[in-house]
């Protein structure tokens, strides 16, 4: 059966219009189609006692073609019951309310996230600031470093890596190598093989790969870690007891990487080196003994603890951004993820542009 | 009555947004002191700011005698193991257990001995009413009324002269609920400790808040007494406590709370 919504009876003066029937959530759109039609030439009395049944859905439709009505003629509402009015001033004021979102310009976009990056360099000098206090009240208490969860993240973050740090330099090393002797076959000198990977890798390759595997792996979970302490409120509790989460979570983890990537880097550089004498090896028939033989040559020892140098600076990079980004962590779940992928963004980025800064500055100096 | 804490013209901002508009308050010795008022009125960031975690704007808050604008490291470390924290969904450090989690400031901050630290952790798990196996379980094993009571021993462990909590009843139970109200009544008279408590709860406001503050429209509408507050004409007093709900099943515990108070 189909049902009547709205009648009208119409005067030459007045347009009498009458609700019918069930104004609720599923006839709206039928509802809406029929009061689409109602001309709005003359003065229009809307009765409203046969309505049977309505819902909030059913008030908000009256809501704005009332508001149409009114505007465009003059309107009279009757028969309305006392629920329905109650109901009608509790929507009404919650109808006003809504704004609607403006849709921001390209310019503006722009210019909150440079601001935001702009906070976010403020806060990071600041949480750098914070780090070296406490940095330094711990070297003036010694007593106050806390060596046990400092063994605990080079376990973590150092031992647990080595796996994958090493298959990454080998496979790295040996890429190098191959690429290289190809090159180098060419003017037939494959000796020089060994130069190239020893020192690339010492140098460059070794600290870099070891920094950014870190990056990924620890600085990611350092972020994670803080941002969970700090959604379930651990790191407020912690404040409030006194603990300093500076010299309780960021600086055992700091110093555990400062210790364990120089550690590895050496564990890197000695398996990239494996890798590109097993390669040239293959590709060029250079025997290890005669490999290992040309590094002992070529390979000064400055190159060594020029790559060795950086390991620190890489490590220092990785721990504060990652223990920065955790402390950024807002109130929701979702905030964890987006920091974890910031961390890893920025700390790999900064260890690239470090090392940048590391090749100028050897090369400037002669080293 | 000596003073424990007391806040005085407090003006909190978040950027343009105005929390606190000049809130001034009393805490005195001994009493369980309830601030009451509906979401959003800052009742949290209020307590934050007692608490060292959030400084105000403007205005002064003084906790056990000290001002805490500008106050040194060692001061306010002083004042961290004067006083014991609930945070609502406990915060307990869920790598820890909970025997561990209780013991944490113990180890840190005193010299005790492994085996009494044991014994202190194990009166406290009694304290609040929890078997001394929970101690080896981790937070995430706990149920929830069983976290709230490990936060508990766990704010009580420095033997605290001042204890916050943080909408301490929700989340439990009625009857859970209850018994947590007992508790802190009971810990109250047997430690000598005073309360501070953010809570909706009504029976916990009708049958064990000394004294209450109403924060409403940035500023501290009503305080004191429940009988004084109930006096107060302001909207959200109307609201929260004259409400059909309350009047039907609070009106005994009202006449009651009167008869006592004369």
């Amino acid at each position: 059966m189909k049902q009547q919504f709205l009648e009208y009876e119409a005067d030459q003066h007045h347009l009498k219009l009458i609700s019918r029937g069930e104004w609720t959530l599923n006839f709206i759109l039928l509802i809406e189609k029929e009061l689409r039609k109602i001309p709005c030439d003359k003065k229009i009395v809307w009765d409203v006692s046969g309505v049977s049944e309505f819902d909030s859905a059913g008030i908000l439709l009256f809501i704005e073609y009332f508001e149409r009505f009114k505007k465009e003629t003059s309107l009279e509402v009757m028969g309305y019951s006392d629920k329905q009015k109650e109901m009608y001033r509790l929507l009404r004021t919650s109808t006003q309310e809504i704004e609607v979102p403006r849709k921001r310009s390209t310019l503006e976009r722009l210019g909150r996230n440079t601001f935001e990056t702009y906070t976010d360099i403020k806060e990071f000098i600041t949480f750098i600031g914070h780090l070296f206090y406490a940095i330094f009240h711990t070297f003036t208490n010694p007593k106050n470093i806390r060596f046990k969860e400092m063994v605990y993240h080079i376990h973590q973050s150092g031992f647990n890596a080595i796996i994958i740090i090493g298959l990454t330099s080998f496979l790295v090393g040996m890429v190098i190598s191959y690429q290289g002797s190809v090159q180098l076959a060419k003017f037939g000198a494959d000796i020089f093989i060994v130069d190239t990977v020893a020192i690339s890798i010492t140098r460059e390759l070794g600290p870099m790969i070891t920094a950014i595997v870190i990056a990924g792996r620890s600085g990611s979970a350092y972020t994670a870690e803080i941002g969970a302490m700090k959604i379930t409120e651990e790191i407020a509790a912690m404040r409030t007891m006194g603990f300093d989460p500076y010299a309780f979570l960021v600086l055992p983890r700091v110093f555990a990487l400062m210790i364990a990537l120089p550690l590895l880097i050496f564990f890197a550089d000695i398996v990239g080196i494996a890798g590109g004498m097993f390669a040239a090896n293959m590709q060029l028939g250079i025997s290890p003994a005669l490999f290992i033989d040309r590094v002992y040559e070529v390979l000064e020892v400055k190159h060594y603890l020029l790559g060795m140098m950086k390991g620190p600076v890489f490590a220092f990079l990785i721990a504060s951004i990652g223990c920065f980004r955790g402390f950024q962590v807002s109130h929701n779940t979702e905030s964890i993820g987006l920091h974890t992928t910031q961390s890893v963004v920025n700390s790999i980025f900064l260890v690239i542009a470090f090392d940048a800064v590391f090749s100028v500055i050897f090369t400037e100096l002669g080293l | 009555m000596k003073c424990m804490i007391k806040v005085e013209n407090v003006v909190t901002r978040f950027g343009s947004r105005t929390i606190h508009d000049g809130v001034s308050l009393q805490i005195n010795e001994n009493e369980i002191y309830g601030i009451l008022g509906e979401s959003g009125s800052g009742k949290s960031v209020l307590m934050k700011e007692m608490i060292m975690l959030m400084e105000p704007c403007a205005g002064e808050v003084t906790v056990l005698g000290k001002p805490l604008k500008g106050i040194s490291f060692k001061d306010a470390q002083a004042l961290r193991s004067d006083w014991g924290v609930l945070f609502q969904f406990g915060a307990l450090y869920s790598s820890l257990t909970i025997a561990e989690n209780i013991e944490v400031q113990l180890k840190e901050f005193t010299n005790i001995s492994k085996m009494m630290r044991d014994k202190l952790v194990q009166s406290k798990l009694a304290l609040v009413g929890l078997e001394p196996y929970v101690g080896a379980l981790y937070p995430s094993e706990l149920s929830g009324g069983m976290v709230k009571r490990a936060a508990l021993a766990r704010a009580l462990a420095m033997e605290p002269k001042l204890l916050f909590l943080d909408e301490p009843t929700s989340g439990l139970d009625p009857i859970g609920a209850r018994n947590f109200d007992a508790l802190i009544v009971e810990l109250r008279d047997l430690l000598g400790i005073t309360v501070v408590m953010i809570t909706h709860d009504l029976d916990s406001i009708f049958s064990i808040v000394d004294r209450l503050a109403v924060l409403a429209d940035k500023k501290v509408v009503a305080e004191g007494s429940l009988e004084n507050v109930l006096q107060s004409q302001h909207p959200f007093v109307e609201e929260f406590f004259k409400n059909e709900y309350s009047k039907t099943h609070f009106q005994d515990k009202a006449v009651m709370n009167k008869g006592k108070d004369v």
